[in-house]
């Protein structure tokens, strides 16, 4: 069983979603105060067994060539959901009983129970064309409850596309992840916002944001403005983007609505501003600005009016982001005390707290739960210094902190997945910016994947 | 050794120009001699007493008013005695004494010609015409006229460069500031945009912040130094514009400086 390198486990079988649930929140209590600094317990390793599952590839309704490509973008896609979803333990397809069911009575549940698959649950279905539509009949059975197997039963019809046949997978992913995973939503059907860098940094050099699915797939460009746009963020509810353009007077906020396709008003004014960062309530945006010459922590109402400023600081405080749990409270950068560390502070500027006390820290990114905050971190920097600039993650409570991230050049920008169990990051092998790729881990650092190619930088994963 | 050099030649240039000056002053007096001599020599002593001559011709010309818009006209008038043929040019041959009115397109200096048996007298007067001039668009001439040229302004105000995740301005770069506010001093009508820039390690958001901070500092070391603060405009481009984009120490320094351009 122990085919992942985790310190602590607990051997417990798992059959319904609410022990998973009890088990969660448990194992997240439990911090042992001897445990070692670098041993937190993120979303995945909390302690819980991964769930093993074995996932059948559909079976074809109909022998047509379409329908064939189709089956095949929706197997593929099926298979990475749940694969990366960070609480299965998927059965390899080398070990899987030859066939494919597509219905319950086409079913033999002891060949998916029994070794070599060993699983606990099977994921299996059809699909195939239907009066012009794509229709897949999607199931999950407990393959240990010989009498009352079935946990899900689902049916999706839509226009046959390729793109159709994705969405329908990620939404049966998201359903059994849902029914599987302590009750909390999947994220196959969740964006991811980033910046896309063209030309060359010394001469022409522009910076759109882009869209993709959080598997990298359907990469596109939603701003157009042939400038230097950065820090994008989108709004809670997925209508609006935030972003910090450059123009003739330096950085300045944009919104763009991506109900409306196009940009609306945002008039915060006066001097440089930048890195956006939504409540979770949406009505409010923190944002750093330097109307005086000093970059400080300010706040303002979702339409660019009212912005107060909350920090007071000479200096540069940038980067802040709401814990989106309970929105009271804005996790910042600031280097008030030299090099740039890691602050939190309530939303109206009290009780400022320094969490990291070394190094250069910058990009935090608070985590949906509201327990966690993912930075860079280049622990002894300087140069010359070992190390570079890593991912971690601390635990707010106890300020207790593990890295995620080793010796791979420098990582930057992580963005919490709504589930907790991802991170999305930039990581450039060699430290240059127009290597930079953006990445997706779990969060205890395994399952490590890139998700785009060179010049893709300060990924945002969208609310839900 | 240098001493003993140059004084040699510089006593040896003095002799000859001594003995140069005293022979040129020798052959002045020798000439002047002669020519003294010959005038002497040849006084007119009979000449005839001349005739009578007749009245030397007189001319006034005045103009009514001497300076008017373009478009308006203007009165000459004119006043000959002893004069046998009178013309003013550009009108032509006119009677002796007379009226006209002129509407000249530009200024025009009106010259009167008497002529008689006793000689020529002239006289002139100057009518100025006042020609509007479209006015300029005040962006223009500062744009053009007043900045000067790009690279006059480069030579005489210079980037400033900063240390490693640093803002505070460097000796050299405070000497190079004073150095740039008296250029600006002489140049009131110049404008400048300051831009901070930052080496392309750390964050990019606070690297804005640290680029806003360079700049800052840089206008703040011309305003100590006399500079109006409305003249200089500060952009941060943080680690957005990189200058060259080596991994080395010295491509980061060129990367981490306040550069100064023209706000046009």
């Amino acid at each position: 069983m122990d085919r992942t390198p985790r310190k602590l486990r607990t051997h417990v079988t798992l059959s319904r979603s609410a022990i998973a649930v009890l088990l969660l929140a448990l194992a997240t209590l439990f911090v042992p105060p001897d445990r070692a600094q670098d041993n937190i317990l993120t979303g995945t390793s909390s302690g819980v067994t991964t769930i093993r599952i074995a996932v059948a590839d559909f079976k074809p309704l109909a022998a047509d060539p379409q329908t064939a490509a189709f089956r095949q973008t929706f197997d593929a896609t099926l298979y990475a959901d749940l694969a990366s979803a960070g609480i299965f333990d998927i059965v390899s397809k080398s070990l899987m009983p030859p066939g494919s069911p597509g219905a319950p009575a086409e079913v033999q549940l002891q060949s998916y129970s029994n070794a070599p698959a060993s699983a606990a649950m099977l994921v299996f279905g059809s699909l195939g064309q239907a009066g012009g539509k794509l229709v897949a009949n999607g199931f999950l059975f407990d393959v240990k409850n010989l009498q009352y197997p079935q946990v899900i039963a689902k049916k999706y019809s839509e226009v046959p596309s390729e793109d159709s046949a994705r969405q329908i997978a990620h939404r049966f992913a998201d359903e059994v992840i849902y029914r599987l995973g302590g009750g909390i939503p999947g994220i196959a059907e969740t964006k991811i916002y980033y910046v896309q860098m063209t030309g060359n940094l010394t001469s022409d050099v522009s910076k759109e944001i882009w869209q993709m699915d959080y598997d990298g797939a359907n990469q596109r460009p939603i701003t157009h403005l042939g400038a230097i746009s950065i820090s994008p963020r989108v709004s809670p509810d997925n209508t609006r983007l935030a972003f910090a353009s450059l123009g003739r007077y330096g950085f300045q906020l944009k919104m763009y609505s991506l109900l409306l396709d196009r940009y609306v008003a945002f008039p915060i004014g006066n001097g440089s501003t930048e890195s956006p960062a939504w409540a979770p309530s949406g009505n409010e945006l923190a944002y750093a600005s330097a109307p005086n010459g000093s970059f400080e922590i300010w706040v303002a109402d979702s339409n660019g009016n009212l912005g107060r400023r909350i920090t007071s600081f000479r200096g540069g405080n940038v980067s802040p982001t709401y814990n989106p749990k309970t929105g009271a409270q804005i996790a910042f950068v600031s280097d008030r005390t030299g090099l740039p560390q890691l602050y939190i502070m309530n939303s109206d500027g009290s009780s400022v707290q320094q969490m990291t006390d070394g190094g250069y820290a910058s990009s935090p990114s608070w985590s949906p739960n509201g327990q966690f905050l993912a930075f860079a971190w280049d622990r002894k920097y300087g140069p010359g210094a070992p190390g570079g600039q890593d991912i971690y993650v601390m635990e707010v409570a106890t300020r207790k902190w593990t890295q995620l991230t080793h010796d791979g050049g420098r990582c930057d920008f992580p963005s919490w997945s709504p589930d907790n169990r991802h991170i999305v990051y930039a990581n450039s092998s060699d430290g240059r910016a127009n290597h930079m790729r953006i990445w997706t881990m779990l969060t205890d650092g395994t399952q490590r994947r890139p998700l785009t190619g060179p010049g893709a930088d300060m990924p945002n994963w969208s609310w839900k | 050794m240098t001493h003993s050099h140059s004084s040699q030649p510089k006593s040896f240039l003095t002799r000859s120009l001594r003995s140069a000056l005293f022979l040129a002053l020798a052959l002045g007096a020798v000439s002047g001699c002669h020519k003294n001599a010959a005038n002497s020599a040849n006084p007119d002593i009979n000449a005839p007493t001349p005739a009578p001559l007749p009245p030397m011709p007189t001319a006034s010309l005045s103009a009514d008013p001497l300076a008017i818009d373009l478009g308006q006209s203007v009165v000459l008038n004119w006043r000959t005695t002893d004069a046998t043929n009178v013309s003013i040019e550009g009108l032509g041959t006119v009677n002796p004494n007379g009226t006209q009115t002129v509407s000249p397109t530009a200024s025009t200096n009106f010259h009167i010609v008497a002529k008689g048996d006793g000689g020529t007298t002239e006289a002139s007067i100057r009518v100025t015409v006042r020609i509007p001039i479209a006015p300029v668009a005040p962006a223009d001439t500062t744009a053009t006229a007043d900045m000067g040229s790009e690279s006059v302004f480069h030579d005489n105000v210079q980037d400033l460069y900063f240390d490693y995740d640093s803002y505070e301005l460097r000796a050299d770069a405070q000497a190079s500031a004073v150095k740039s506010a008296s250029f600006l001093v002489a140049h009131p009508d110049i404008r400048i945009v300051v831009g901070g820039y930052c080496d392309d390690r750390g964050s990019a958001e606070y690297n804005l912040a640290l680029g806003e901070n360079r700049a800052n500092a840089a206008k703040t070391a011309l305003v100590n130094a006399g500079i109006a603060p409305a003249r200089i405009r500060v952009v941060s481009y943080g680690k957005e514009k990189q200058f060259c984009t080596d991994e080395s120490e010295s491509c980061w320094q060129q990367n981490r400086r306040a550069q100064f351009s023209l706000d046009r």
